[in-house]
């Protein structure tokens, strides 16, 4: 069983590439080699800046021989029929056998297809892998038209046994396939010959080459928190950075440096963003400050004065970065201890959206709403104003302009260099949170406030300007926002109805508002926040001719269907949200049909009731009684015409069942009343699953469609008061399955 | 000039001039108009064009308005110089090539760490693209190297591989200077030695308060609309020459009007007149002219037209 050995060898190929390179390059071979009738033990692939390589190992030398035979017209068919069979078989007539058949005599034809051997299929297969490779960007070069990420150089492909190795015949667009690669580009350049993976792995070693990336990433990172732990410091962890810097080298070289006494006085934060960002450094921690006191950067060779020079360099450089945000953070905190007003003004000029108005104008708006949701929340209210008016203003200062990905944690630094407080500091920096779906929720009442005033304050704008999410283009990631919203509150256990929430700050935010009347906009109305006039004048045909009222009437009717489109976007996030929580999407719609559906912490509560009832055998078979007497009933209602909802009558009860059925639904009604009203869904959910016995029993024992006309309409009045009873508990018709 | 480290500016330009003529290529001078990069002089837009082989280095003074410091910042700089080398169709050993320049300049691979750091170019202006890197030699870039795949918006067939040199950037590296301003222009022993803050400090000064705050923005916004429509005026000529009777395309003086159109551009930008929605539909503007150029560049023999008939579209 031969080995195969591939190489792609090019110019530096993308890090961040490398990782879904080297899974194309598996797969795409592999699947090709076992399409075309050979099979292998194991596969590998590795990567490096400059090779793709990939180890097949246990190949079949050959695919097997195969043997068809099918079966053709009968021998006494028209002749267009055999010539047509010869033409599919490709087969001549002499070649065909006649054998008899059930039918009576047909021709047969005998075809064969010789295995091939693996040389053949491996160069058919890795040439179509190459043309067609999804590199995400690719490029051509010199005058040639094969694409790949960067000019590819040379391909090494031998297939290698105990008798040695053979070049697999390849070639592409001029480059012919060897069984020769190199070393590290400086320290390692001339070629050599490879016999197998072995050979090939060890020389590459001896070549300054360190194949294996997770090897590579390895020694960094045992490198890098062996020279932090001798100086009593640690390494911050950052498993990307390791990735990516495991991509930029072929022999990782660690070295740490010192960071110069004058910066270190700059926040963590910077200073790890600033020399991950532009230096590629993994930052060294002072466990007992807290500081990050030294850096460690990643060279790709060894040097004679042991990495001195190039330590030297990027101290240098990093010196220079710095000091940009060193001065940057002078002027920053200059401007914080002033007040920020400088910021302030400068947000006025920039703009949100344009047809969302500027920043500033974002930020009176989320202030009105944190003013809305504050009681709701327990918020001191003067705080989540303040906060809600200072949160965004970072957006302005010099070190986010520099590093737009500091948001937020910069404010939080000014705010309290401003004077303004924990609560507010902390807003400041938490509420863009929750971010992804494994970010922490903000739980300082101030924080959830902000938090949840920014992100509605989002979606109600960019539904008012019908900027939506379709399909996978989420622009202003409005998933994300909605997803923010419903992880706030279930996390907080917010009780607030979004309809009334969103509706109200569409109408005061978004909207204009009615009979303040606007000079010379030619429309006599207005209101300080407009962005929806030309919206709403299109949508009427060009002018308003009514009065204030006809006006606001139309308003309200247009912020009305938004508000609702609005909900059942959040309905749809929340329901990929509670799948990952394990609540069947059935389960939602049973609860979502069900009164306040808009107040998603009571929503889920009802969800998380049901389905757990839904778990029990009590509930499941509940489930299946409730699907019969509906069924029935609404089968008896549609035949009769008329509805059977005036009550049933305990008298006419003949069957014990049927009577203990009747005390079953007093019992059960008397507890769901009052354990709804407390929001109690468990108990009222327990209620409605304890009649579970009963109605098997009742549909056990007793025949709904008794000959005995009043007999048949008291039962169907009393599987009414089955329904009734369910439905006042979650819409059980939306439960699906038997 | 003598082996081992250079000493001065003007000697690193001279090694790369050295070493990019002894590798065969056409020593040109820089162009005479404002430009925003080397990548804009025609010798590198235009002539990336086409099917016909070339092969070109030169220094090109660039600007950028809004990076004047007024000759404070130890790296920022309104006005600096580029080292540019295009070759089309692109050479199998560029890297070889261009790491042999590295190593003319006095960078000893022993002791230095150069890595090719994936950069994608992309220039909004000039509708081109090409994928690279940057390079780093310790951590500093110190060159952008690409291999061109559209310009003008057509396709670039053959492709070209384009190398771009920071030059005060990697002589500062080079040389061991922390301020640009400190960095010896000509030979330190030289009679009267001059640093590169005695040839450009003033300047930088008056340029910088020029673009930040004295600049006529309404006499820019003015030329700026002046050159768009020089731009397409001249383009909009026939063919043919009435007064030679040849067939002459008008690319190049059109083509300067482009590079005005995206100066001009960058000094409204610099005294911050732009919002940033303007910005990009001035962008545009640019790119419409700069694709128009080079439209009519592939019309004409040095774009690889070969008289017979049109060249066909891309």
């Amino acid at each position: 069983m031969p080995d195969l050995l591939i190489e792609l060898f090019s110019e530096e190929i993308p890090a961040r590439m490398q990782a879904g390179a080297r899974d194309a390059l598996r797969e795409r071979v592999t699947n090709g080699l076992v399409e075309a009738g050979l099979t292998y033990a194991a596969a590998r692939a590795w990567s490096t800046p400059r090779r793709l390589t990939l180890a097949v190992e246990g190949l079949t030398a050959r695919s097997p021989d195969l043997r068809e035979e099918r079966k053709g017209p009968r021998t006494d068919a028209p002749e267009q029929a055999l010539e047509g069979f010869l033409r599919s078989t490709g087969l001549s007539r002499e070649q065909l056998q006649a054998r008899d058949d059930k039918k009576g005599q047909v021709w047969v034809a005998i075809l064969e297809k010789p295995g091939r051997p693996a040389p053949e299929i491996v160069a058919e297969v890795l040439e179509a892998t190459i043309r067609s490779f999804p590199w995400p960007k690719s490029m051509r070069w010199g005058t040639g038209s094969l694409r790949w990420v960067r000019p590819l150089q040379s391909i090494l492909c031998i297939l290698s046994d105990e008798a040695g190795a053979e070049i697999v015949p390849l070639e592409v667009d001029g480059i012919r396939a060897g069984d020769v690669t190199r070393g590290h580009r400086f320290m390692a350049p001339e070629p050599f010959r490879v016999t197998g993976i072995e050979d090939y792995q060890a020389k590459l070693k001896r070549g300054f080459v360190m194949l294996d990336q997770d090897e590579r990433a390895a020694h960094i990172w045992h490198e890098a928190t062996n020279a932090a732990f001798a100086q009593g410091l640690e390494l911050v962890e950052d498993r990307g950075l390791l990735a990516e810097v495991a991509g930029l080298v072929e022999w990782p070289v660690v070295l740490m440096g010192a960071i110069r006494e004058e910066f270190l006085s700059l926040p963590a934060e910077v200073l790890q963003t600033s020399m991950k960002e532009h230096q590629k450094f993994f930052s060294v921690r002072d466990p007992g400050t807290g500081r990050i006191v030294r850096f460690v950067t990643v060279a790709n060779r060894e040097t004679p004065d042991n990495g001195e020079t190039i330590l030297h360099g990027n101290g240098k450089v990093l010196a220079a970065r710095l000091s940009d945000a060193a001065f940057f953070w002078g002027n920053d905190l200059a401007v914080a201890r002033a007040g920020m007003e400088e910021w302030r003004a400068a947000l006025g000029q920039v703009t949100f959206h344009n047809k969302l108005g500027s920043q500033a104008d974002r930020i009176a708006r989320i202030e009105a709403l944190a003013s809305e949701i504050e009681p709701l929340v327990g918020a001191d209210p003067d705080l989540a104003a303040q906060a809600a008016r200072v949160a965004k203003l970072d957006l302005a200062s010099s070190m986010v302009y520099e590093f737009p990905e500091l948001q937020g944690t910069m404010g939080r630094y000014y705010a309290l260099e401003a004077g303004l407080g924990d609560a507010v500091a902390n807003a400041a920096r938490d509420h863009y949170s929750p971010l992804g779906p494994s970010d922490d929720v903000p739980t300082e009442p101030v924080s959830v406030a902000v938090a949840l005033a920014d992100k509605l304050d989002t979606l109600t704008g960019f539904w008012a300007i019908d900027e939506k999410p379709t399909g996978s283009k989420d622009p202003f990631a409005l998933r994300r926002a909605a997803l923010g919203v419903i992880r706030l509150v279930l996390g907080n256990g917010v009780r607030m109805s979004l309809s009334e929430m969103g509706l109200g700050h569409l109408m005061r935010s978004h909207v204009v508002r009615s009979g303040e009347g606007r000079n010379g906009d030619g429309y006599g109305f207005g209101g300080q926040t407009d962005f929806l006039i030309e919206f709403f004048v299109m949508l009427s045909g060009g002018g308003f001719g009514g009065g204030d009222y006809q006006k606001a009437e139309f308003w309200r009717a247009e912020a009305t269907e938004k508000t609702s489109d609005l909900l059942a976007f959040f309905h749809d996030r929340l329901k990929v949200f509670l799948k990952d929580q394990g609540i069947r999407h059935d389960v939602i719609d049973a609860c979502l049909s069900m009164p306040g559906n808009d107040d998603l912490t009571l929503l889920v509560r009802r969800a998380e009731a049901l389905n757990a009832v839904l778990r029990t055998e009590d509930g499941e078979n509940l489930v299946q009684g409730f699907r019969r007497a509906n069924n029935i009933l609404t089968q008896a209602e549609a035949k009769d015409g008329v509805e059977y909802s005036f009550g049933a009558d305990p008298k006419f009860a003949e069957d014990p069942a049927e009577t203990a059925l009747f005390a079953a639904l007093d019992a059960a009604e008397a507890a769901i009343g009052p354990a709804m009203g407390a929001e109690d869904f468990a108990a009222a959910m327990a209620a409605m699953a304890s009649l579970r016995g009963p109605i098997d029993a009742f549909f056990e024992a007793v025949q709904i469609n008794a000959e005995n006309p009043i007999l048949r309409r008291n039962r169907l009045n009393l599987l009414h008061r089955i329904r009734a009873t369910c439905l006042s508990v979650a819409d059980l018709t939306r439960i699906e399955g038997g | 000039m003598s082996d081992g480290k250079p000493r001065s500016f003007q000697e690193i330009i001279l090694r790369l001039q050295d070493y990019w003529a002894a590798k065969g290529c056409a020593i040109l001078q820089p162009y005479d108009m404002e430009v925003g990069a080397g990548t804009f002089h025609p010798a590198t837009t235009l002539r990336a064009l086409g099917s016909r082989p070339w092969a070109a280095a030169y220094v090109q003074p660039s600007r950028r308005p809004t990076d004047g410091r007024y000759g404070e910042n130890p790296n920022r700089l309104q006005h600096y110089y580029q080292y540019q080398v295009l070759i089309k169709p692109s050479p199998p050993d560029l890297q070889d090539l261009y790491l042999g320049s590295l190593a003319a300049i006095g960078i000893d691979f022993d002791y230095h760490d150069i890595r090719f750091v994936e950069d994608d170019w992309e220039s909004p202006t000039l509708g081109a693209w090409g994928l690279g890197w940057e390079v780093w030699c310790d951590g500093m870039e110190v060159s952008q190297f690409t291999y061109f795949q559209q310009v003008g918006g057509h396709d670039c067939r053959p492709v070209s591989g384009e190398l771009t040199y920071g030059l005060e950037r990697l002589a500062m590296y080079v040389l061991g200077i922390d301020h640009v301003m400190d960095m010896p222009f000509n030979d330190p022993d030289a009679p009267i030695p001059l640093k590169y803050g005695d040839v450009f400090r003033q300047t930088e000064e008056e340029y910088s308060r020029w673009n930040f705050d004295v600049a006529d923005t309404a006499k820019l916004l003015h030329f700026f609309e002046a050159a768009e429509a020089e731009c397409g005026r001249i383009l909009d000529h026939p063919q043919l020459d009435p007064r030679s009777g040849k067939r002459i395309i008008m690319v190049h003086p059109a083509y300067d009007q482009c590079i005005k159109a995206s100066h001009f551009f960058n000094l409204l930008d610099a005294r911050g007149v732009i919002s940033p929605t303007e910005r990009q539909a001035y962008i545009g503007r640019v790119r419409a002219l700069a694709k128009r150029c080079a439209d009519a560049f592939v019309e004409t023999n040095a774009g690889g037209w070969t008289g017979d008939a049109p060249a066909a579209a891309e």
